[in-house]
C-alpha cells in the first residue's frame, strides 16, 4: 500500500498547490476541454497544467521510476472506451480527479454522487466482462 | 507586459501538473491492469487503489479547508470554486457513460494522458478517442449550465 499512499499523497498536495497557488479545480476533464479553448486567456493555465503532466513520464522513467502499461489490445475496445470517457466526463463534468479527488475533498455531494456512480458503472462493466467471458 | 504573479501562477500549474503525473506513476494508476482490478469487486478484486483516492482526498480537502482563511489564491485574483451543484440526469448519464469505458479499458483521463510519452501506439488511440469524444459532445450537448 506504501506506493498507493505516497502517490495519493503527491496528487493531494499537486491538486492543493493549485488551489491555493492560483485558485484552480485540478480536473483532468477540464485540462482537457481547455486544450480547445486556447483563445481564452483565463484558461491557459491549463496548458502549463498539461505540460507538467506530460513531464512526468521521461522524468519518471530518467529518475529511474518504473510504469508498466498492461491492457486490451483490441482496437475496437480502445476506441469506444476512449469515446465513452470523453463524452462521458465532458457532459458530467469531470473525472476521477475532478469529482473524486477535489469535489470529494470539498465535500460536494454533486460530485460524491458522480464518484460513485462512475465506480459502480465501471464495477458492473468489469463484472459483465467477466460474465461474458475472454474480454480482457 | 505580464505581470510577475502571471509567470508564477504559469509556474505553479506546470509544477502542479508534473506533481500529479508522478503522483499517477507511483500509485500505478496509470497501470490499466491494476485499475481493472480494483474495479473486479467480484472477481479477483485488489483494493489497494483506494488508497490513492483516500490519500489524495484527505490531502486535498486539507488544503482547501486551510484556503477559506484566505480571500485570494497566492498568485492570483480569485478562487474559482465550481458554481455546479445540481444532480440531474445530465450528470448521472455523463458520469455513468464514463464508468463503462473507464471498466472497459481501466483508463481515466489523467492516466491516459500522463501515459501519452510511452508513445504506445494503443494509449496514442485511446487518447486520440478520448479527444475525439470531449469534442462530440462538447458539439452535441454543449456546456453544462
Amino acid at each position: 500500500m506504501t506506493y498507493e499512499l505516497l502517490g495519493g499523497t503527491l496528487i493531494g498536495l499537486a491538486a492543493g498547490l493549485l488551489w491555493l497557488g492560483i485558485g484552480r479545480i485540478s480536473g483532468m476533464t477540464g485540462v482537457l476541454s481547455s486544450l480547445f479553448m486556447w483563445r481564452d486567456v483565463s484558461r491557459h493555465w491549463a496548458v502549463w497544467f498539461f505540460s507538467g503532466l506530460l513531464l512526468a513520464w521521461p522524468l519518471y522513467l530518467l529518475a529511474g521510476g518504473e510504469a508498466p502499461i498492461d491492457m486490451t489490445g483490441n482496437q475496437l475496445l480502445l476506441v469506444s472506451a476512449g469515446l465513452l470517457v470523453g463524452a462521458g466526463t465532458y457532459i458530467g463534468n469531470g473525472c476521477t480527479s475532478g469529482h473524486g479527488v477535489c469535489g470529494m475533498g470539498r465535500l460536494s455531494v454533486r460530485s460524491v454522487v458522480a464518484t460513485i456512480t462512475f465506480i459502480l458503472a465501471g464495477v458492473a462493466t468489469v463484472a459483465l466482462m467477466n460474465l461474458a467471458g475472454g474480454w480482457q | 507586459m505580464k505581470h510577475p504573479q502571471q509567470y508564477a501562477g504559469n509556474l505553479t500549474a506546470l509544477g502542479s501538473g508534473l506533481i500529479f503525473g508522478l503522483g499517477l506513476l507511483l500509485s500505478g494508476m496509470n497501470n490499466p491492469a491494476k485499475v481493472r482490478a480494483f474495479l473486479d469487486v467480484f472477481g479477483h478484486w485488489q483494493p489497494e487503489l483506494i488508497a490513492v483516492m483516500g490519500s489524495a482526498v484527505v490531502v486535498f480537502a486539507l488544503a482547501f479547508q486551510f484556503s477559506k482563511q484566505r480571500r485570494t489564491p497566492l498568485w492570483a485574483d480569485d478562487f474559482h470554486k465550481p458554481t455546479l451543484t445540481q444532480i440531474d440526469a445530465r450528470l448521472l448519464t455523463g458520469a455513468a457513460m464514463f464508468g463503462v469505458g473507464w471498466g472497459l479499458v481501466g483508463l481515466c483521463p489523467g492516466p491516459a494522458l500522463v501515459n501519452i510519452f510511452s508513445l504506445d501506439p494503443d494509449i496514442l488511440l485511446f487518447v486520440a478517442a478520448l479527444l475525439m469524444g470531449n469534442r462530440l459532445a462538447h458539439r452535441l450537448a454543449g456546456p453544462a449550465k
